[in-house]
């Protein structure tokens, strides 16, 4: 008897279990393909920020290369670098780099920078900096990241590549000195890993074997 | 509307709301009331979840065991959480993107799972999603109104990014008050939050203060006639 009443219960809640698993599973099948192509579209979207969508013409989505954890890049995982051409020629990367010494931990940003070695722009793809102070380094909040753009390793030189309480060009604010310290910081990193690995970031993904070989 | 709907309605609206007297659901509640759009998002998806959780648990009270009607109640939720969730990142990406985590969130609101418990399991499929979407909307109204809030105080604005939910009719839809408002960083901070919701407490408790006093009085005079 009572053994009878254990049985229908289990079944109960498996059946009630499988029900539900059909449905979520259902859904996803319905919308996966809504998914990724909105994912896409917001990448897409984020690089055409930094890069306007006439400044190149391959399909910027997939012609990338992943790059081994660097610490210019402040990376401890394989990142995508999304590279832009037009026609045979090289125009420009978009690097993922990663600002480790925010106010409330990592900023996570995109670089993108042409052959030149000139910053297309930058952009803040995900921060926890406190509201007001620290996120205007975000382009929702204020212009200031776009002072980056046309900057280089050359302009300004090193020694003012840093924000302006430390004696360099870059602005800071009031009350938020930390977290544009770090950004400007993570940017003159990823010029300086651009320019060390210039030739290296353009490679096609036919001739790379790099890429082969983060999929072992 | 039967005597039975008006008070479920009037229960989930007002007398026993799930915000503003139960008190439940309030980590997504302070953590996304920043503007009314999050606000009104969250609102929705709760409102659709509670309405489609009480439904499916209504329709399968013959079924449920007592022993197991807990984790059945979580498995429901669960699947139509997830299920609206895929959706919203479908269809609502950016507003998906926004809400972020407190999508998912909407499971663990203890507000769906009582509901479910207190109400659902013990009344008809009619009932039960009326209370569902009553309690949803009441929820709804209290994340709206503490989003507008915290919205013209901290950013000086209403149904900033509305285009998120409404499409492009949405984009015409802002009303900034002043061009040059200076923001002010209390309300759209945490403690802002909690202030509010609060102050909304607090106003729920005059108004029902006064209400009671006229009672009182209505039947004070009252009496001398009927003696």
């Amino acid at each position: 008897m009572n053994k009878k009443k254990i049985i229908i219960t289990a079944s109960l809640l498996t059946m009630f279990a499988v029900i539900g698993a059909a449905m979520v599973g259902f859904t996803f099948l319905q919308t996966a393909d809504d998914i990724i192509y909105n994912e896409k579209l917001t990448l897409l979207r984020k690089l055409n920020h930094i890069l306007p969508s006439e400044k190149y013409d391959n399909d910027l989505l997939h012609d990338t290369i992943m790059i081994k954890p660097a610490t210019q890049l402040g990376t401890n995982r394989e990142t995508s670098a999304y590279r832009a051409r037009k026609g045979d020629q090289d125009v420009a990367v978009v690097l993922s780099s990663i600002a480790p010494s925010g106010y409330n931990g990592p900023i996570e940003l995109l670089v993108g920078i042409y052959t030149d070695g000139k910053l297309a722009g930058v952009r803040v793809v995900k921060h926890r900096e406190t509201p007001g102070l620290g996120d205007v380094v975000d382009i929702a909040r204020s212009d200031w990241i776009l002072g980056f753009d046309n900057r280089s390793l050359a302009d300004p030189d090193e020694m003012h590549w840093k924000v302006k309480r430390d004696g360099g060009v870059f602005d800071q604010f009031t009350g938020a000195t930390i977290t544009p310290r770090a950004v400007v910081k993570a940017v003159h990193n990823a010029l300086i890993y651009f320019q060390q690995n210039q030739e290296k970031l353009f490679k096609k993904n036919d001739e790379d074997i790099e890429t082969h070989k983060s999929h072992p | 509307m039967t005597d039975n709907t008006l008070t479920i309605s009037k229960n989930g609206l007002w007398t026993n709301n799930v915000a503003l007297v139960q008190l439940l659901g309030l980590c997504p509640l302070l953590a996304v009331t920043g503007t009314v759009i999050n606000g009104l998002g969250l609102g929705v998806a709760t409102l659709l979840t509670l309405v489609l959780s009480n439904s499916v648990v209504s329709l399968i009270r013959p079924w449920l065991k007592s022993e197991i009607r807990i984790p059945i109640f979580v498995l429901i939720i669960a699947s139509i959480v997830t299920t609206i969730e895929l959706m919203m990142n479908a269809w609502f990406h950016e507003l998906y993107l926004i809400l972020g985590i407190f999508i998912p969130l909407i499971v663990t609101n203890c507000s769906i799972i009582a509901r479910a418990e207190a109400f659902a399991s013990k009344n008809n499929l009619l009932d039960s999603a009326t209370d569902g979407f009553m309690m949803g909307l009441g929820f709804t109204l209290v994340l709206v109104v503490l989003g507008g809030m915290r919205e013209l105080i901290g950013f000086g604005t209403l149904f900033a990014n509305a285009q998120l939910m409404f499409g492009s009719i949405g984009e015409s839809m802002t009303i900034t008050f002043s061009e040059d408002y200076p923001g002010f960083l209390l309300a759209v901070l945490p403690p802002g939050a909690f202030i509010g919701l609060g102050l909304l407490i607090a106003l729920k408790n005059i108004i029902e203060k006064r209400q009671s006093a006229k009672q009182v009085v209505t039947i004070q005079s009252a009496e001398p006639a009927s003696a």
